[in-house]
């Protein structure tokens, strides 16, 4: 129960548009404007479906995906940029709602990794062939 | 009775495998010849006999036996035979003990074929082997027994999630286990080699057909499941960075590392340690995989049978052999003595680079994948998707393709650079051309894929050119597997690249006669239909499809299944020599009118073609490698017999 607690709370603050015939257009259908879409798309793939099994709200057969892409592409017809809607849903719904993790104090090891990783690689690598060439 | 066989038969295998294990260690440490010459015996018997319960498992979803609680929750009268049968590892249980099968029967393989290794080295091998299988099977028979009873029986089963049924998924799961298990059969072999402090390249001979096979297996599993994952989720997309995804791409990552670095030991003696550690790990990694897709403990959309209490018991076994492992990788470590040495700029020195850049790449997926719950550990919740390994991984993959570009171009031990340079005229010419081709698309293309495309086109130049100048009928098969494999890789990120960059999308609401056009084809809707099959009920659209004169009809589905209900959407794709039409029906809009999604892709198969042709390239050099094995065998037994001069 508790598992399905935050999904619904999540769901209830929707905005009550998200249920009206036009914006159930936006859902399964595209802004006219290509420019405006490929923003829409780019920020959809981006995008965690709350209510589902780790996929994004652009390859979701779920209702909730449906209401979030619907007012993702409501939000960029009326001139927002992504980077407010994502911004504005991360103010609702947490982190949890993008799979960009925002660089934190919380995500800094993830974005460091690969740097890390790759400097310890090139430092091992770099070693083991000088001495070999001894 | 078949149930009650079944499990006297898997209690029978599990104690053959603690005898194994004890007759391995006594006879190795008390130089006991008799009980030595033993161990393989009971090795055979023990794969046998696992195979047998795994046979009667099979048996019992073919009869739908009902009165197995197994059964009963996974089966049903009605399914289609072939899916009966998948079923039986098709849920937590039953694909256990596949596991262990393939376990045994690995087991029992190398006791009967493998002759090249100090034969101590092999009964230690054997031992290691059998200390895995215990694992699995106290796990079977103490927490997941899959011949467990159910009274009374109900009247029928549950079924099998609609998702799963398709023939591709039917072999899906044992494909990727084949996999798996083969990285434990190099993890054991390098387990042998440890503790009889034999890390030499008769080893690394012995131990590469199982790197190569399981590789092989887990290539055709990955190309097939993201196949899968493409048509039937119904929505264009083929890889989702998605945790089960990431749990075979992981030891996927291991496997191609670890094969690069054993030809290095096999044929310069060569990257010792680093072997055997990539050995270790490429286990790790099978076992963190199955511990991700069988516990559940990170979300996924390919979770069908998770069991989070089940869960402890597979992070204690993959805790007790890695950390196992690791400590005695960390006391023998010091005693494998400095392998050949090498050049900066030679064949050792490039696939130096290749293990790098893999393992980096690896690592990143690692962590990227547990993240989300190290984050929960701190009281943060978080996602990581593909924005994040689009951005860390992707420069690092096209590192990775420069490299492999150079790669078989270089001479072992010591090469000069300016000669190699040379040898790469033709691929940078053809990096050159695909830019100039590509320059009228630039402005819409991201810089991912164009880079992509253009490193492709480099890449399938290169890769063949270690076949210039030989004569073509005297290459060895394991030379043609190389080339295939390595042009496979460039045939498969030329298809991602173009997914990338070129897809068409629409998202519509048509009435019935009207229609819209979607990259070069115009998709009319002629409107919808009833749809029947064996077990399921459903919708087709009807559309007509055309592209400069020619008409094509494709009919995606809504279908319903009843046991368990579910409703699924069944793309229909048309697949052509550029690309794939993707189309996809939706729900019925209040105002009559239905919605579509349709995409077309162009260049989209090669991701699937690139797939297969590196397997093809596995199964070559598998076969070329075990080949010359096998006739050099022949002729030394000949000249021993006097036969030859």
């Amino acid at each position: 129960m508790k598992r399905l607690a935050l999904p619904l709370t999540l769901l209830a603050a929707l905005p009550a548009t998200a249920q009206t015939g036009d914006s159930d257009r936006y859902a399964y259908s595209q802004l006219r404007d290509p420019a405006q879409e490929a923003k829409a798309r780019d920020l959809m793939e981006e995008l965690r479906c709350l209510v589902c099994q780790g996929q994004s709200i652009a390859d979701s057969d779920a209702d909730m995906a449906a209401d979030m892409r619907a007012l993702v592409r409501e939000r960029i017809a009326a001139g927002e940029k992504p980077d407010d809607i994502r911004r504005w849903l991360i103010e609702r719904y947490g982190d949890y709602v993008t799979y960009d993790p925002p660089l934190g104090w919380a995500t800094a090891p993830l974005w460091l990794a690969p740097f890390l990783l790759l400097g310890a690689g090139i430092w091992l690598a770099t070693r083991s062939i000088r001495r070999r060439r001894r | 009775m078949i149930a009650e066989t079944g499990l006297v038969l898997l209690w029978l295998a599990a104690s053959l495998a603690l005898l194994q294990l004890a007759m391995a260690i006594i006879g190795l440490r008390f130089d006991r010849a008799d009980i030595i010459s033993a161990v393989r015996p009971v090795a055979i018997v023990q794969g046998l006999l696992t195979a047998l319960a795994m046979g009667a498992l099979i048996l019992l979803f073919a009869r739908t036996d009902l009165s197995v609680l197994l059964v009963a929750e996974n089966s049903n009268v009605a399914k289609p035979m072939l899916y009966k049968i998948a079923g039986a590892w098709g849920n937590h249980e039953g694909s256990m003990l596949l596991w262990v099968t393939i376990l045994g029967l690995s087991g029992a393989g190398i006791a009967l074929f493998e002759r090249r290794l100090a034969e101590r080295t092999l009964i230690a091998t054997l031992g290691a082997q059998a200390l895995i299988s215990i694992g699995f099977f106290a796990f079977l028979l103490l927490s997941s027994n899959p011949f467990a009873r159910i009274w009374p029986p109900p009247a029928d089963g549950r079924g099998l999630n609609p998702l799963l049924q398709d023939p591709g998924l039917a072999f899906h799961p044992p494909t990727l286990y084949f996999g798996y298990v083969g990285l434990s059969v190099a993890f054991s072999f390098a387990v042998g080699a440890l503790v009889m402090r034999d890390v030499t390249p008769a080893f690394a001979r012995a131990m590469r057909p199982w790197a190569l096979g399981a590789w092989l297996f887990l290539t055709l599993g990955i190309t097939a499941g993201s196949y899968w994952a493409y048509y039937e989720l119904g929505w264009g997309g083929w890889w989702f960075w998605d945790p089960v995804e990431n749990a075979s791409l992981m030891p996927w990552l291991a496997a191609t590392a670890l094969l690069h670095s054993v030809t290095v030991l096999a044929t310069r003696d060569g990257l010792r340690a680093w072997t055997v550690m990539l050995a270790v790990v490429a286990f790790s990694m099978s076992m963190i995989g199955t511990f991700l897709v069988r516990s559940g403990v990170l979300t996924s959309v390919h979770a069908f049978a998770v069991d989070p209490e089940r869960g402890s018991f597979l992070l204690a076994l993959l805790a007790l052999y890695i950390g196992g492992a690791l400590a005695l990788f960390a006391l023998r470590i010091g005693s494998v003595r400095q392998g050949a040495l090498f050049d900066p700029v030679s064949r050792e020195a490039g696939l130096v680079l290749n293990n790098l850049l893999l393992s980096v790449i690896l690592g990143v997926v690692l962590i990227g994948t547990l993240y989300p719950l190290v984050a929960q550990g701190m009281g943060v919740q978080l996602s990581v998707g593909k924005p994040f390994f689009d951005k860390t991984i992707g420069p690092v993959a096209l590192i990775l393709m420069v490299a492999l570009a150079f790669g078989p171009l270089l001479r072992w031990r010591s090469d000069d650079p300016r000669a190699l340079l040379r040898r790469m005229r033709a691929p940078v010419a053809a990096a050159l051309f695909a830019l100039g081709m590509l320059v009228p698309f630039a402005r819409g293309i991201s810089v991912l894929p164009l880079i992509g495309l253009i490193l492709a086109a480099a890449l399938a130049v290169a890769s063949i050119l270690p076949l210039w100048g030989r004569n073509l009928r005297r290459t060895p098969l394991f030379t043609w597997g190389m080339v295939i494999a390595h042009l496979g890789v460039a045939v498969a990120v030329a298809g991602m690249a173009s997914e990338s960059a070129f897809t068409r999308e629409r998202l519509v609401a048509l009435h019935i006669g009207q229609g819209v056009q979607v990259g070069p084809y115009r998709v009319g809707f002629a409107g919808v239909r009833p749809e029947v099959g064996d077990n399921w009920s459903g919708i087709g659209g009807v559309l007509t499809v055309s592209r400069g004169g020619e008409t094509v009809t494709l009919i995606p589905q809504q279908r319903y299944f009843s046991d368990p209900v579910t409703t699924t959407n069944e793309s229909a794709i048309l697949t052509v020599a550029d690309g794939q039409l993707y189309t996809v029906l939706g729900e019925r809009n209040p105002d009559g009118r239905w919605q579509l999604r349709l995409w077309w892709k162009p260049l989209v198969t090669l991701i699937w073609l690139g797939g297969g042709m590196m397997a093809l390239g596995g199964l070559l050099a598998l076969i070329g490698r075990v080949g010359r094995e096998w006739r050099t065998k022949r002729r030394r037994r000949r000249i021993e017999m006097g036969y030859l001069p």
